[in-house]
């Protein structure tokens, strides 16, 4: 296992298109390390550029000691799990399973040993014979994992592994991923665009936006303390609600009407902030008791939980605020309520620009 | 909507009969004895014989052309799918300077009309030494085999996922090992496609075949038939039979593989 720094990294594709700006980012060993953003966000490039698979146009790249920048792929001992799965059709699972230590030169005995191994490991020991097509979807996907897992790498490289699965044997394989991550210990890098996956895989996230990093933290603390709007907004679902606030001579904001205590870090020059707030952070009282009152337009009802959407704005036009309440005691539609911000959990941001 | 439906019937029939037809009327005539063939023909044949395969194969010696055809037809298809697939690849994966313009170049060398080059190409060949031998044929059919050759196979390199051989790669394999053991075994059908048509290329082609031999040793299959002479007339039976037999085993290999063949050229059109 080894550690993996990115040192400045930059790639600008021919054409012009900045994928990944001055990338620095250091993944500890046996960490898993996610990297997390919208589709475009260069989350792919930079996971491409560890791989080998790009050369960056600036920066340095390290796995362990050792400087692997303009490596090719094959030199840099690391295993990478696609998206396609790009298992080889020609060849058994067996094959597919062996082909990395056969390429390495590693002996006839030893590759049936450890392939049989992690045949063993993720079930496959039936399919081993079978070629790509005659596999599930689950199936293939471990065979990908299994060929990863054979080599016995120094980095484990994921390019949203899980995005071909359906709802629930995505969630099983996180859960399997979470188990072999412990189990291996390995240092692992894992691309997706899914913020929950990102949230219970990773020691830490790192949240990109077109080529830039955002922040880079534990998944709790990405949740709790987003660097800006932008990864508030991204992390957590429902999305986290943002009003225009306006800040006062007193250091309070005013938003909708209801002052709100904001910071001393917090506070600007330009007088206009944003707020953040959690849908779990908002409560429903009676009208006139809480902050200001809003109008409920639907409510989604999720079994644990309500999910309610709120109009604000006295002709019910304004901005919608989505709250999520107990089940008890109910909610009903086309009605005005009362609305509460917890104090303790409100976030502030610069209204323009994030960064 | 019967009516609809007879008249694309009617039209398809009219052409494979006008398509068709000469192939029959030299297969029937190939079996007809000479002095039938120039009297009132009959659409159905009547008396058979195999006279003129007979005189081919006796009196012509026809085995020399045909050798000399597989032998030339053989070793362009076995050197431009063997060189092809290296260009192809180059062409299709790797980022390089100057690589549409190549492949635009590859493309205008195969339109080039093949009559407007015998001449410099004799006079190179001349010089080489090489008239009237078999490489002195087989390089010549390079220069149209070739740009067809890596034309196709292009195209069905580009349609294999790039991430195949990225996932060879990461997995230890160097970028020649990751085309020996991932793309070439994933093209086979690609490459038996681009064989075939160049095979068949090569062992019609007549002008070069006839510009650059001298005499019946060397001459493949279509410059043989052309220069079949009688002593007082134009041996028609023993031209005919001549074609059926240089015909049968390309039709032959075509049939075999027509399965492959059609599945090649539409391959990356539909998603299979």
């Amino acid at each position: 296992m080894a550690s993996v720094q990115l040192q400045g990294v930059t790639k600008t594709y021919p054409n012009g298109h900045v994928a990944a700006k001055g990338l620095d980012l250091e993944i500890r060993d046996g960490e898993f390390m996610v990297l997390v953003g919208p589709s475009g966000c260069g989350k792919s490039t930079a996971l491409r550029m560890i791989a080998g698979l790009e050369t960056p146009t600036a920066g340095r790249i390290l796995i362990g000691d050792r400087e692997v920048t303009t490596l090719p792929p094959q030199e840099r001992d690391i295993a990478m799990v696609f998206q396609s799965y790009a298992l080889y059709p020609h060849m058994s699972v067996r094959q597919n399973l062996g082909f990395g230590l056969r390429m390495r030169g590693v002996n006839d005995k030893t590759i049936g040993e450890r392939v049989n191994e992690a045949a063993r490991a993720l079930g496959l020991e039936a399919v081993l014979d079978r070629k790509p097509a005659q596999l599930s979807g689950g199936q293939r996907q471990r065979v990908a994992l299994g060929r990863a897992i054979v080599r016995e790498p120094k980095v484990f490289l994921f390019d949203e592994p899980l995005s071909n699965l359906d709802a629930k044997l995505r969630v099983e394989t996180r859960a399997e991923l979470a188990r072999l991550h412990r189990r291996l210990r390995a240092t692992v890098v894992y691309v997706t665009h899914d913020q929950e996956e990102a949230m219970t895989l990773g020691s830490r996230v790192a949240v990109m936006r077109d080529g830039f990093l955002q922040q880079v933290a534990p998944p709790m603390e990405l949740y709790r303390h987003p660097a800006n709007r932008f990864v508030g907004g991204f992390v957590g679902s429902p999305a986290m609600n943002f009003l225009a606030a306006e800040l006062q001579p007193d250091g309070s904001a005013m938003v909708n009407g209801a002052r709100y205590p904001v910071p001393a870090t917090k506070r600007n020059t330009s007088g206009r902030l944003t707020l953040g707030v959690r849908p779990h952070d908002i409560s429903v009282v009676a009208p006139g008791a809480g902050d200001f009152d809003a109008w409920v337009d639907v409510v989604e009802p999720r079994g644990s939980e309500l999910l309610v959407y709120l109009r604000l704005g006295s002709d019910r036009s304004g901005e919608e605020l989505r709250v999520v309440t107990p089940p008890e005691p109910p909610i009903e539609a086309e009605r005005t309520v009362g609305v509460v911000f917890d104090r303790e959990k409100l976030h502030w941001f610069e209204s323009e620009g994030e960064r | 909507m019967n009516e609809r439906r007879w008249w694309p019937i009617a039209v398809l029939a009219v052409l494979v009969a006008a398509s068709a037809f000469p192939f029959y009327w030299a297969i029937v005539s190939s079996f007809t004895p000479e002095y039938r063939l120039f009297q009132t023909p009959s659409l159905i044949p009547t008396n058979f014989v195999l006279d003129h395969y007979r005189a081919l194969f006796t009196q012509r010696n026809f085995w020399v052309p045909i050798r000399n055809s597989l032998i030339v037809a053989g070793s362009t298809t076995a050197l431009c799918v063997a060189l092809g697939a290296f260009c192809a690849y180059a062409l299709a994966r790797l980022e390089f300077p100057g690589r549409t313009l190549l492949l635009g170049a590859v493309l205008a060398v195969g339109m080039f009309p093949q009559i407007s080059v015998v001449s410099p190409l004799y006079l190179v060949l001349r010089r080489l030494h090489l008239i009237n031998t078999y490489p002195g044929l087989v390089l010549p059919y390079l220069t149209f085999a070739m740009p067809l050759t890596v034309w196709l196979l292009v195209g069905f390199f580009r349609q294999l996922p790039a991430e195949l051989e990225e996932a060879a790669m990461v997995d230890g394999a160097s970028r020649l090992r990751a085309f020996r053991e991932v793309i070439i075994p994933l093209a086979v059908p690609g490459l038996a496609t681009t064989a075939i048509l160049t095979f068949v290329y090569s062992w019609n082609e007549f002008l070069f075949a006839l510009s650059f031999t001298l005499g019946p040793e060397r001459q493949t299959v279509p410059v043989a038939i052309a220069l079949f002479r009688g002593q007082y007339q134009v041996p028609w039976g023993q031209i005919l039979a001549a074609a059926i037999v240089a015909t049968a085993p390309v039709t032959l290999l075509v049939l075999a593989f027509q399965r492959r063949i059609v599945q090649g050229l539409t391959a990356g059109a539909v998603k299979g």
